[in-house]
């Protein structure tokens, strides 16, 4: 029956290169030019951290002098350290990785290319402007990417001021660097405006005939969720960056206390923003686990219904916890007690995920297929994240780890970590589906094992280190804290090892990967309705609406 | 492509609008970025040129579109959706501005212990003199975008949408006009000035960007009205003047907000 659903199978592709990829207006193919983007913009970004663990492998500093960076350190040649450089690389990796790696894969690419065949829809509601939002999106790259290459403060090249920007420093920065960074935010942002719009469009609009809202698959539940925190929070961030375009250029006083401004307003609609943009950042990525471990298990995900509202909560939770990013500003204990309890109250709807997809392994028949394999390195890792989570929701534990380490390892175990392996998660299960070719499962085993241990490696020391009282975001450090950043550097060196081999697993795949012919190639469990379309799908799917029996399986509700 | 399409829904062929307006839009940005450097302008207004051609002809080709019938019932449900979203989208923008003007006027600097400054010596505003005047003036312009709304919605009456437009466009152009007029009186005859100042720079950027979107309206408004004067628009089917309408109310809808905050509350008590 469910090739019934298929039609316009066997057509030759008419189009040219630059037709399809350049002026595309079909979701698969955006889909897969914002996983492509992320891929190279990821590496850069990763490439840079691996230059920053490198410095701080050990006390002192040996790579970034003024003389020049150098690869190789040379005890006999003079360095004078070279802070900016160090500050322009840490801010350039905070703002890669938030708004063009985790966001335009996730969102972008799994969200592009599967909610719509998820919901059985022919495509997204406006295939047009999905395609402006991938340009945008590379337009905004490509300020990003000036902005570190052009004259900012301190006489050298690039904005060092961290990627939350904030006053006084972003506002002094001197130079092009600083206004590039806020323009390339505005065109990121509006970029996912416009895929937020697209997205909930889509999924209000299109579902396949008898698709009622609590029979959506999990992952499309999350593109929607997310897609509200976008629309939402967004242009919130766009209004505060602009008081800091105008500050910087026209003089305003919106952040400069001499004209009766505020820097910590700029904190407040700045987190406003960040902290929905944390949940943006991770909600896809709790969709794509649920139907791998799902897959994996051989199970219906355990309590579908209250997945959905977990989903539902931690995005509405999002935005009334934002001030506990700034305990130390000097808020009224009054505040931080609500902030404080409101944060731990994000704990309830994501322990019933994370007890969900336990429960949904339990008793299953499990396969330790790569997807799911990362699937488990989500679910430990994020769990980690999470619990170090809650410690630092206390306001008064934080006075001690506020801007040390610790804060540094929790959020990677939760986004470095938690989001990325979710990425390389979806990534492995859906390649066959994309490219009509199999990755090699022991190569993705090994990238497994490196990654997971080297992930761990970098960030597990970083816990004690914070303990320490090791400051976030600085060049050097003293000799106490030399052991545990060694072994740190030795993780991300690890990391960066299985990223390239990644590469090399998805090259090599794309070239001499084992075709694949079913639909289907996992087992019955992977129910949605991508899985009943030929692989690769072809240029236009669903173009007879899916019919009910072909989705809505008798096991998955 | 001799594909048969067995669904309502709009698959488009390829377009290059998208990567055209990307282009302009990121030519723009660095030509700001190189104008506020004092560097040139020449980067900017090419960009800008570059992105305004890309709205025509996109725009243009959606009016096309929807004439030979792409744009079914459920399509333009989409469409309604879609611009609904965006419009919730600007009121988030809105929501940042708001949020700076409350902070300061409910938590003002020179009331932090220690704090060494002085607010200026503002002049008053009267906010039951011109902003009264101007706020009447956008809510009558409401009016007669509803009035032409129905006229078409419920009459087909062509002539009553004409002329509804055209009021409601005249009055929003008299709203920036007098806008104008009072921003010129605030700078050069009452000391006020643009950016220095908490006040200054949270009036000056909530009612610039209120009057950026007035401005914006009035040309949707516009092209409405072109299109109504050339037979476009159906009593079933008229999105696009929908959205404008939405847009209109909108627009009106902030300046109520910053007509009781900005004006009331923020001016007159100085």
């Amino acid at each position: 029956m469910a090739d019934a659903a298929i039609h316009g199978h066997g057509h030759e592709d008419e189009r040219g290169f630059f037709t399809r990829w350049f002026m595309s207006t079909n979701h698969k193919d955006i889909g897969i030019l914002y996983l492509i983007v992320s891929a190279i913009v990821g590496f850069i970004s990763v490439a840079f951290t691996v230059y920053m663990r490198l410095e701080l492998m050990d006390p002192g500093v040996q790579y970034m002098c003024m003389e020049g960076a150098r690869l190789v350190a040379d005890a006999s040649a003079e360095c004078t350290p070279n802070g900016h450089l160090w500050n322009v690389l840490i801010t350039a990796h905070g703002i890669l990785m938030m708004f063009f790696v985790v966001i335009p894969a996730l969102f972008g690419g799994f969200g592009n290319y599967f909610m719509p065949l998820q919901i059985g829809a022919p495509d997204m509601a406006f295939p047009r402007m999905n395609n402006l939002s991938f340009w945008l999106y590379v337009a905004g790259t490509s300020l990003a990417v000036a902005s570190v290459l052009s004259p900012g403060g301190n006489d050298q090249l690039g904005s060092g001021v961290g990627w939350v920007l904030y006053p006084p420093l972003s506002v002094n920065e001197g130079g092009l660097s600083m206004d590039l960074a806020i323009f390339a935010v505005h065109v990121s942002g509006a970029s996912s405006i416009l895929g937020a719009i697209n997205m909930i469009t889509t999924f209000l609009n299109m579902r396949a005939p008898g698709m009622t809202l609590f029979k959506v698959p999990l992952f499309s539940w999350s593109i929607f969720v997310t897609s509200w925190l976008i629309l939402l929070s967004l242009p919130v961030l766009a209004g505060a960056i602009t008081m800091l375009l105008m500050d910087r250029n026209f003089g305003f006083t919106f952040f400069d206390p001499a004209g009766g401004g505020d820097p910590i307003l700029y904190q407040h609609i700045l987190w406003f923003f960040g902290h929905p943009e944390v949940y943006i950042v991770i909600l896809p990525g709790f969709g794509i686990i649920s139907h791998v471990i799902a897959t994996f298990s051989r199970k219906p995900v355990f309590g579908y219904l209250p997945m959905v509202w977990a989903i539902i909560a931690i995005g509405f939770l999002g935005f009334v916890v934002w001030a506990h990013h700034m305990y130390t500003v000097g808020m009224t204990l009054n505040q931080q007690a609500y902030f404080m309890l409101a944060t731990m109250v994000i704990a309830v709807p994501t322990g019933v995920k994370v007890f969900s997809w336990i429960a949904t392994m339990w008793g299953g028949s499990i396969s330790f297929k790569a997807p799911m394999m990362f699937a488990f390195g989500f679910l430990f890792l994020f769990t980690v994240g999470g619990v170090t989570g809650v410690v630092l929701s206390q306001a008064s534990v934080d006075r001690a780890y506020h801007d040390t380490y610790y804060v540094v390892a929790h959020f990677h175990y939760v986004m470095s970590l938690g989001a990325v392996f979710a990425i390389f998660s979806g990534v492995y299960f859906y390649f066959g589906k994309m490219t009509g070719r199999q990755y090699s499962e022991t190569f993705a085993h090994i990238h497994f094992w490196m990654f997971f241990i080297g992930a761990n490696l970098t960030f597990f020391p970083q816990h004690f280190l914070g303990r320490q009282g090791m400051p976030r975001r600085y060049i050097d450090y003293p000799e106490a804290f030399a052991y545990w950043n060694k072994i740190s550097s030795y993780g991300a060196f690890l990391s960066f090892a299985s990223f390239i081999l990644f590469f090399g697993i998805v090259i090599y795949a794309l070239l001499r990967g084992a075709r694949i012919t079913q639909n289907n190639y996992w087992n019955e469990y992977a129910d949605t309705l991508e899985w009943t379309l030929p692989t690769p799908p072809p240029e236009h799917t669903f173009e007879i609406l899916p019919k009910q029996e072909d989705w809505d399986k008798p096991h998955s509700h | 492509m001799a594909h048969a399409k067995n669904h309502d829904y709009h698959i488009l062929p390829p377009s290059i609008w998208p990567l055209m307006g990307a282009a302009g839009g990121f030519l723009m940005l660095f030509g700001a970025v190189l104008w506020m450097h004092d560097i040139t302008a020449w980067a900017f207004w090419a960009g800008l040129v570059v992105v305004l051609y890309t709205m025509y002809a996109w725009w243009a080709e959606v009016v096309a579109e929807s004439k030979v019938g792409d744009h079914t019932n459920v399509v333009r449900i989409g469409l309604r959706m879609g611009f609904i979203l965006f419009v919730m989208s600007e009121i988030m923008f809105f929501f940042a501005w708001f949020w700076s003007f409350f902070k300061h006027v409910i938590y003002p600097m020179e009331e932090y212990i220690g704090t060494e400054y002085m607010a200026p010596a503002i002049h008053a505003v009267d906010p039951f003199h011109l902003p009264l005047i101007n706020t009447l003036i956008l809510l009558l312009s409401g009016c007669a975008v509803t009035w032409a709304h129905h006229a078409l919605a419920h009459d087909n009456d062509r002539k009553g949408l004409v002329q509804g437009l055209a009021i409601g466009i005249a009055l929003g152009v008299a709203f920036t006009a007098l806008q104008a007029f009072e921003y010129y009186e605030l700078l050069a005859h009452e000391g006020w000035q643009f950016g220095g100042d908490e006040f200054f720079s949270n009036f000056f950027m909530a009612t610039g960007f209120h009057g950026f979107h007035v401005l914006i309206g009035t040309i949707f408004l516009i092209v409405c009205l072109i299109r109504a004067m050339k037979g476009d628009f159906t009593p079933e089917q008229h999105v696009g003047f929908e959205a404008a309408a939405w847009y209109w109310h909108f627009v009106d809808v902030v300046w109520l907000f910053l007509f009781f905050a900005v004006y009331i509350w923020g001016t007159s008590g100085m």
